[in-house]
């Protein structure tokens, strides 16, 4: 029988895991059309409400999704005869799917330790190994020590579902869009698993929460060494090969709105709903990776297990679930941030051609991260 | 030829065809992209954290049915007879503005009257709202300035065609805008009552034919 603190720290952490992207994606969907709205000088959603008692409550619009979920699940779902009803409704399915189970991966807070009874925080950044008597519980759905291999593993699923979609569909604009998908979703994966391997062999490991431990040290003693500062160029290559996995402006040619609509174009009411959500999704997951590996995850800067260490020398002691807090609201902080800057790409940025795509991926991308390889070695080796 | 500066256009022998062919020299920085992207960004940014925090926002949408702007002053709105001082109206039913209207909304029935300098009276007065295109003809045809679009107000949202048919005692009713309570009696408010549907069967063929004024 483990010990209560152990079950109790693994269902939130798995929970988290599932629960977070999930329900930040509803927002999502709100914040997209509002932020855009507002960049584009325009008021965007509002006018859905609550009526209790006779008073509206429109909430800065924020029941639209809800409004939404309500119109796509009671939506008449129109099937044509001719589709491939299996791989029909597989599809949607498959590319929910590895959206949902990457955030596992990802650590949100500093690990816990327990012993017998008692819950402590682990000492971070200082790179030691809590004794032997100690139960170490990570704040991560799952630790796993190929966590980055897994990222991939699962990011590759997701060209089933579109793939699928698009076959299934019986339909030459649904089957134009899943090729391209396909064949942009496999160009640049080859782009974006050179980029994490500047990082692996940065920090010389696979796994997220000690990539993040990693991050929590400082470079000449004042900068902290998250991922960006080491890695500018990896980053750059990230987001962008990352932007495009997603099928994201600029590079939704797989939906090209104004010329194939896309793998999805058979599609109605939640089964739609379920792409549209797996693409917030994947949102939210890349900005989980892009915290984790670039941006220090939970990590604050010069705040130690024991509160903050300045670089100058004065320090702010903290109690430890304090610090706990810290951690994981700067963890959330940065998601959000993330997310937020994702929009902000879409709605900035004109969208690719279909050749320019692969052009971008084949020609330019995939030099670049080979080269950001090739320094990143010279500095270790050097 | 330089390699620097913006977007020059290096197509100039265009051999006889129609297509002119443009090639764009971009140096080193502009091809990274990366500047222009940041510099857009920054554009888009500046005015998602303006029109969220500051006052002076970039925003210029109304919220119609909850915030309404004034209409200008010459706004053409709802039709009305504008009446004489004993409150008959002061139309002669003399049939100009139904000859000027393009849409052939209004519907005059003449009457003899005894007072010899008018000889004519309207005994029925109708303008069909849902045909009329507000383009003020009838206003700028009539001879009596008898009728006037200046009540700044819209014809009201009607559930049946027939009650789009404003008769002769609502145009009557209607003020001026800023004439509110100026004039004797009590009025009804500005709803179309009408006196049922015209039957225009007849000498309505083809609109814009022979009989049309404009």
């Amino acid at each position: 029988m483990p010990e209560l603190s152990v079950i109790i720290i693994g269902v939130i952490s798995a929970a988290v895991g599932l629960l977070f992207p999930l329900a930040l994606a509803g927002p999502l969907t709100w914040a997209e059309r509002r932020q855009s709205a507002y960049m584009q000088d325009r008021i965007g959603p509002n006018r859905a409400a609550l009526v209790i008692g006779g008073k509206e409550y429109r909430a800065f619009g924020l029941l639209h999704p809800l409004a939404d979920v309500i119109k796509l699940i009671t939506k008449e779902d129109t099937v044509h005869h001719s589709v491939d009803r299996f791989l029909y409704n597989l599809a949607p399915l498959i590319s929910v799917f590895p959206a949902l189970v990457t955030f596992a991966i990802i650590p949100f807070g500093p690990d816990l330790m327990s012993t017998a009874g008692t819950l402590a925080l682990a000492p971070f950044a200082n790179g030691s190994v809590p004794g032997a008597d100690l139960l170490r519980l990570p704040l991560q759905g799952a630790r796993l020590d190929i966590g980055i291999l897994y990222i991939f593993a699962m990011s590759s699923l997701a060209v089933f579902g579109v793939t699928l979609a698009g076959y299934a569909s019986t339909n030459k604009f649904a089957l134009l869009g899943g090729l391209r998908a396909s064949a942009q979703m496999i160009s640049y994966e080859v782009t974006l698993g050179l980029a994490i391997l500047g990082l692996v062999m940065a920090f010389q490991t696979l796994e997220p929460a000690s990539m993040v431990y990693q991050q929590g040290q400082l470079l000449f003693g004042f900068i902290p060494k998250w991922g960006l500062i080491i890695q500018p160029l990896g980053f750059l290559i990230f987001m962008t090969a990352a932007t495009a996995e997603n099928k994201r402006v600029p590079f939704d040619t797989a939906e090209g709105e104004s010329e194939i609509i896309g793998y999805f174009i058979e599609y109605s009411g939640m089964k739609f709903g379920m792409f549209y959500m797996a693409e917030y999704i994947e949102v939210v997951v890349i900005s989980g990776v892009v915290t984790t590996l670039f941006l220090g995850g939970w990590q604050v800067p010069f705040l130690f297990s024991d509160g903050f260490h300045f670089p100058w020398g004065s320090m702010l002691q903290m109690s430890e679930w304090l610090v706990t807090a810290l951690c994981v609201g700067a963890f959330v902080l940065k998601v959000l941030f993330m997310c937020w800057f994702q929009l902000t790409i879409r709605w900035s940025l004109p969208r690719f051609r279909y050749d320019q795509v692969m052009w971008l991926g084949w020609r330019v991308l995939l030099p670049l991260s080979l080269l950001n390889l090739v320094l990143t070695g010279l500095v270790i080796l050097s | 030829m330089s390699s620097h500066g913006h977007g020059q256009d290096h197509g100039a022998d265009n051999k006889g065809g129609a297509v002119k062919d443009v090639h764009r020299e971009h140096d080193f920085v502009e091809r990274l992209y990366v500047p222009a992207i940041a510099s857009g960004m920054a554009v888009t940014i500046r005015h998602f954290f303006t029109n969220l925090f500051s006052k002076e926002k970039y925003t210029a949408t109304v919220q119609y049915p909850d915030v309404k702007t004034p209409y200008p002053s010459r706004f053409r709105g709802m039709h009305r007879l504008v009446p004489r001082e004993d409150g008959a109206p002061r139309c002669v039913a003399c049939f100009m503005c139904q000859t000027a209207c393009p849409a052939r909304c209004i519907h005059i029935e003449a009457g003899e009257t005894s007072d010899s300098s008018i000889e004519k009276f309207p005994v029925v007065f109708q303008i069909d709202e849902l045909r009329c295109v507000v383009c003020g003809l009838c206003v700028e045809a009539c001879p009596c300035d008898a009728i006037r679009m200046d009540t700044g107000f819209h014809p009201p949202p009607v559930q049946q065609r027939g009650t789009a048919q404003v008769g002769r005692a609502d145009l009557l009713a209607f003020f001026g805008k800023g004439e509110q309570g100026t004039r004797m009696g009590a009025h009804p408010p500005p709803t179309a009552g009408g006196q049922g549907r015209i039957d225009r069967s007849e000498g309505d063929h083809g609109a814009g034919g022979a009989r049309g004024g404009f």
